[in-house]
């Protein structure tokens, strides 16, 4: 049996699997920790109890503050059957937590705080069972500004920040969840394509340095019915942008529920030679922003794409629970994940729409 | 294999357009950016971005053009090349682009540390990259150099940075060609062979160039220029260049250019032996050019250099674009070179269908344009008719197959139906339409009398669905095993799965979700190879969503209706004083239709050619945004003339009656005294499980009970639907279905203007209790106004008969010529009736499912028995009635 306390292992491990099975994400994060019913005093703990101004709400700080919870549901989405359990640190860049007011080192600390607690509890997980080995995704979020959208109506041509900026603040998370001990970068719900390709330029350079090669799993966000991202892509357009990374997984995730998603995924599936990967909400929000679909609908629509041959990794987004997780994995257990196609070689370029020349 | 070939924009390139220059230099950046629509709009597949000049900060230019042009979605749709001299120009616009770029160029010009290093960037940023044909020694200018370079740059790319050969494109100079130097004048041909060997030696590399360079010496006589440029670019394209920085725009066709002018043309690009001992070919050329000159100006219309095609270009050009101008004398053309008439047809015509065919697939063609393109065709079919028919032997068309399409019994839309229908023929499917309320003993004797392949059914409201169980019933019964597709606005994958395919074993169902699917489900369904696969698949989706319909169903709380009504929406009557009807009983009313086009809510109309967006700004949508505006325009034009000439009659009555609530009913008097009851409406409560301080809501909430202050109801009942069929008729007997439809669907439309007109008259005048209200109607589309116009069969209240009780109410059938069918659908179709509530706080909302007790006591005060209710409420009903007299009777 592999040692699977030593990363390159377990980065082997889960590229091996990937070819085995449909691998499982965990579920969502905010609405766990919003039925805590958590106060502003969770929040600060004492590090933060000086604090002037309102934390809560800032899940990532709970890395630090209260990192029982964090620890808690890694294990309850591994108990449910995730192979994948992601870092609670999807704001965890200086420029997402400007809007807290912390600093570099706070920001750091939820970083490698959230890797640590995450590679503690999957370690666990590996020792008791290291048949089915688990592994720690570090969360890497989308920002509050946005490098392809203007920042004034009135002005087109204006940014809130540059390339470098955004690349900087990707970097430096990069590097604390490296040293906090994840198994691969996740850049999830992306809405700017070029906010993404800076983090892929952090990631990319970082290695370039000579630190390890993690997988790197990119997963967009297309918007509504519209079909595209927020900033205006289509699924192929988006993919011929960030398949430079050459990355471990692709897909998308967040805003829409399975039904709505679905034609996304499959065109991912028809056109990416590297793994597919999907975690929808649970549905649409209803009027009062909750997520009504059962653990069972999400469960049935899920393995209707593992069945479709559409995906190789499944798992939700908003409003998805544990209880959703485990019928996700209980549904498309055993069911093939698909085969990745050859396509052909052409020179695929992209503006908002895709752009080949066969 | 046809070359393709990229044409870049170069419009956007300060060193190329003295226009864009100044625009730039001058900040004008609003009017550069309409240089660069321009280009796209013109087909440029990729834009060329260079801000090269003296003058300019050229990297805060670059990144200030590439931010604005980010903000554009008609120009970023296609991908940019970021042209520089200058790696800090290139590098700042790398971090402008979200897409994946091209970047021009790179070079081993300052050695193989700088273009590895650069070439890096490239992979990092996610670009593919234009790579100079330059390297320590200098700028390649022979055929030799210029090979031998591109491979050793191939060879470093690939092999040092693993970078992908497919994103490697080659520039190998292309230089100016007749200027009088007798070493340049084996520019061009060097530049093409260089081509063919760099196409053929490194695998998955492209040939790029800057064409312009190569008629240098001819500024100023542009119509020579151009044609240099044609016959350049027509041998390097053959010998496999791939893109140019060219404003192929004004390029002449090869073949049109004039002969002696391309032959001189030919020998200077082609390095010929000169035909004239005393001249050589740059010196005829030379001595030629001013005669060309002239014919600036004389530039043909662009959009009609289709024309110039071969006949089957021609006809797939008209279907694509939906262009009749021409295509009689086209399809006579092309019936003159066939064999027989009905080769047209299988041939050409199917050809252009399909490529139709393929583009809707591909999401490329919208819903509109497809229509369209079934006007042309049958417009070209009907050019045939008469020589096919002149044929002794003349045989029936060979369909793909033949559908039947009806809607069925007591249901009069048929928009949809219709929209499916000229999609199936656009895809050489014979359709047998038997129109609107179709009863089930007629679809079924039709479809054994034409021998149809399946059965397709619409329908839109809510009766529609057990009308559907019964047809499919009866296919059951009379040993029919054809597949039965089931479609329409209230339809849907549940419903036919629960009801419809448990009635129908024999044969397969399906529930098809929009004209788009159409297609693709009825030959999925024909195909031999196919059929099985697809019922099996079907089959076992469709019992998957009745076990998870089951599930569903348990899980759905309830409340008793007792408690619902305990929780009912209060209102305080108190001191609240019901505004007073200016009459009671009713008046009709005849508007112009001018009056009602103001109130016309468009959103709607694009909705049901299956375009969704709100209206206005679905026309800037950047993917159905063209269709959008063309649709548009088609249905102002034709709105102008329906109005002008009074295509639809629009009748429409209203009524007051004073009334009180009494539970969940609401009473209605003869007068104000308010003893004698003259009629009385019955509302439906919601059921579900609601949290704390929410309401359980019934329309009769929204009307002070008995006891309270006197209150008041309204109805109407409106059409716009008067003379819709035979005009309908009329375009559809022209071949014309795109009319027909579009027709059908302003009926609709100005029927429910009538609603808006009519409420908007209730409520500042008729009821009067907004007359300062103002008339700005998108605040009435918003529905921002007091009051609601719930109309039976919709959400707030589900139970289709009460649309009776209004209609007896109103009389409504002789005051406006409506008639209601057995399923109280309106007919005419374009019509809308409802009740008016005038109470601040009347909203709408959905009843939802409701639970046993309280259809039981519905039926109760209806006066019907248990079933009927059941009948009439099945779609929302939260149980199932067999299940519970089985569970009764047991």
């Amino acid at each position: 049996m592999t040692d699977l306390s030593i990363r390159a292992n377990r980065v082997a491990a889960l590229k091996a699997a990937a070819k085995e099975k449909i691998l499982i994400l965990d579920g969502s994060w905010g609405v766990m920790f919003q039925k805590k019913g958590l106060t502003e005093a969770d929040y600060r703990a004492q590090r933060f109890a000086a604090y002037n101004g309102q934390m809560k709400g800032n899940n990532d700080i709970l890395c630090l503050t209260r990192p029982d919870l964090v620890a808690e549901l890694h294990d309850a989405y591994f108990s449910a059957g995730a192979d994948i359990s992601e870092t609670n640190t999807f704001s965890g860049t200086t420029i997402a937590q400007a809007d807290y007011h912390l600093g570099e080192q706070d920001v750091w600390d939820i970083n490698i705080e959230g890797a640590r607690i995450g590679r503690s509890v999957a370690d666990r997980w590996n020792a008791e069972n290291p048949a089915s080995p688990k592994f720690i995704a570090g969360s890497m979020g989308p920002l509050n500004v946005m490098l392809s959208m203007s920042s004034d109506v009135n002005d087109p041509g204006a940014r809130k920040v540059t390339f470098d900026q955004v690349y900087e603040a990707y970097r430096q998370q990069v590097d604390a969840l490296y040293q906090g001990g994840v198994d691969l970068f996740l850049i999830e719900t992306i809405t700017d394509t070029l906010n993404c390709k800076a983090a892929i330029k952090a990631i990319l350079d970082w290695r370039d340095e000579g630190h390890e090669e993690l997988p790197i799993w990119i997963s967009g966000t297309i918007t509504d019915r519209s079909g595209r991202t927020l900033s205006g892509q289509t699924a192929e357009a988006f993919w011929n942008s960030v398949k430079h990374a050459k990355p471990f997984a692709v897909g998308f995730n967040c805003a829409l529920g399975a039904d709505l998603m679905r034609p996304h995924i499959a065109e991912m599936a028809r056109i990416a030679d590297t793994l597919v990967a999907a975690y929808p909400n649970a549905g649409l929000p209803n009027a009062m922003g909750q997520y009504d679909e059962e653990p069972h609908e999400t469960g049935h629509a899920l393995h209707e794409w593992a069945k479709d041959g559409l995906v190789n990794i499944l798992g939700g987004c908003c409003g998805t629970t544990p209880d959703h997780i485990r019928h996700v994995a209980d549904e498309v257990r055993g069911v093939k994940p698909r085969q990745i196609p050859e396509r052909p070689r052409a020179m695929r370029l992209a503006g908002l729409e895709p752009f080949e020349l066969a | 294999m046809r070359p393709v070939f990229v044409n870049i924009g170069e419009r956007t390139n300060v060193t190329g357009s003295a226009k864009f220059k100044k625009l730039i230099v001058e900040g004008n950046y609003a009017e550069a950016l309409s240089v660069a629509r321009q280009q796209v709009e013109a087909g440029a597949q990729v834009i060329d971005v260079n801000m090269d000049e003296g003058l300019l900060d050229s990297q805060q230019a670059m990144v200030t053009f590439l931010n604005l042009m980010a903000a554009e979605p008609d120009i970023a749709r296609v991908p940019v090349m970021i042209d520089s001299s200058k790696w800090e120009v290139i590098e700042a616009g790398l971090k402008c682009v979200q897409g994946k770029a091209i970047v021009n160029s790179i070079s081993l010009k300052e050695g193989e540390e700088k273009f590895l290093q650069q070439a890096k960037l490239c992979l990092r940023y996610g670009a593919a990259v234009v790579v100079m044909a330059f390297d320590e020694v200098g700028q390649a200018d022979t055929e030799a150099r210029k090979v031998e370079i591109c491979e050793r740059a191939y060879n470093t790319l690939v092999e040092k940075v693993g970078f992908p050969p497919e994103d490697i494109i080659f520039d190998p100079n292309i230089f100016a060609v007749a200027t009088g130097i007798e070493e340049h004048d084996n520019y061009a041909v060097d530049f093409i062979e260089a081509t063919r060997r760099i196409k053929q030696m490194l695998p998955y590399a492209r040939v790029s160039g800057g064409v312009s360079n190569v008629s240098f010496s001819f500024r100023g006589n542009e119509p020579v220029r151009r044609a240099i440029h044609s016959v350049f670019l027509y041998h390097a394209i053959n010998a496999g260049m791939d893109m140019g920085i060219v404003n192929s725009g004004d390029l002449p066709v090869y073949d049109d250019i004039d002969p002696v002018l391309r032959e001189a043309v030919e020998d200077v690009i082609l390095n010929r032996p000169q035909r004239d001992p005393n001249q050589t070919n740059t010196e005829r050329l030379v001595e030629m050019a001013p005669r060309y000159k002239g014919e600036k100006g004389q530039q043909q219309v662009a959009n009609l250099e289709w024309r110039k095609g071969t006949v089957n270009e021609r006809l797939t050009h008209a279907l694509v674009h939906g262009i009749t101008e021409f295509i009689d004398a086209d399809t006579e053309e092309a019936r003159l070179a066939a064999e027989r008439p009905l080769h047209v047809i299988e041939g050409p015509l199917m050809d252009g269908m399909n490529v139709v065919g393929d583009l809707f697939g591909a999401g490329k063609m919208f819903l509109p344009q497809v229509v369209k393109s079934a006007r042309v065709m049958k417009q070209a079919v009907a050019w045939l008719m008469p020589f096919m028919e002149a044929e002794k032997e003349g045989q029936e068309r060979q369909a793909a197959g033949k559908v039947l399409m009806a809607t069925v019994k007591g249901d009069v839309h048929d928009i949809g139906k219709n929209i499916v229908g000229v999609v199936l023929q656009c895809n050489n499917y014979e359709v047998v339409d038997l129109g609107v309320m179709v009863p089930a003993d007629r679809i079924l004797d039709e479809a054994k009398k034409h021998k149809v392949d399946m059965i397709g059914l619409s329908g839109l409201i809510t009766p529609s669905l057990d009308e559907m169980v019964f047809v499919a019933a009866e296919m059951e019964r009379q040993g029919f095993d054809i597949p039965l597709l089931i479609g329409g606005a209230t339809t849907s994958r549940t419903h036919t799965a629960v009801k419809i395919e448990p009635a129908y074993r024999r044969g397969p169902t399906t529930y098809v979700v929009d004209a788009s699917r159409a297609v693709g489900v009825v030959s999925g369904l024909l195909s031999e190879g196919e059929r099985d696969r697809i019922i099996a698949e079907t089959r076992a989706e469709y019992v998957k969503v009745r076990e998870q319909y089951a599930r569903g169903q348990t899980v759905k709380a309830r409340t008793s209706i007792a408690e619902a009504r305990e929780r009912a929406f209060a209102i305080d009557w108190k001191g609240y004083a019901s505004p007073k009807p200016a009459f009671i009983g009713t008046r009709v009313f005849e508007p112009s239709l001018a009056e009602l086009v103001p109130f016309i809510d468009w959103s709607p109309f694009f909705a049901s050619w299956e375009l969704i967006g709100r209206f206005p700004q679905i026309l800037e949508d950047d993917v159905v945004g063209q269709a959008a505006t063309d649709l548009y325009r088609d249905a102002r034009a034709m709105l102008d003339k329906v109005v002008a000439e009074k295509w639809f009659g629009a009748k429409g009555v209203i009524g007051f009656w004073p009334a009180q609530a009494q539970g969940d009913d609401i009473v209605l008097y003869t007068d104000e005294t308010r003893v004698a009851e003259f009629s009385r409406l019955h509302t439906l409560r919601q059921q579900m499980d609601k949290g704390e301080g929410k309401s359980n809501v019934a329309l009769s909430d929204f009307v002070a009970p008995i006891g309270q202050g006197a209150d008041y109801v309204g109805g109407f009942a409106v059409t716009a639907g008067h003379g819709e069929d035979e005009i309908v008729k009329r375009f559809k007997d022209a071949g014309d279905d795109y009319s027909a439809i579009m027709a059908s669907a302003l009926a609709d439309r100005l029927a429910e203007a009538f609603a808006e007109w009519l409420h908007h008259k209730a409520r500042v005048e008729l009821w009067g209790y907004a007359p300062d209200e103002d008339a700005d109607v998108d605040r009435l589309i918003a529905e921002k106004y007091q009051g609601i116009r719930p109309a039976p069969g919709y959400p707030a209240q589900p139970d289709h008969t009460e649309k009776g009780t209004l209609f007896k109410l109103l009389d409504a059938e002789a005051a406006t010529g409506l008639q209601l069918t057995e399923s109280y659908a309106m007919t005419p179709g374009a019509a809308v009736s409802g009740l008016f509530f005038s109470h601040p706080q009347a909203h709408y909302f959905g009843v939802g499912k409701i639970d046993a007790d309280q259809v039981e006591d519905y039926a109760r005060r209806k006066g019907w028995d248990l079933a009927t209710a059941e009948r009439w409420l099945s779609p929302i009903l939260n149980y199932d009635p067999l299940a519970r007299a089985r569970g009764a009777a047991a």
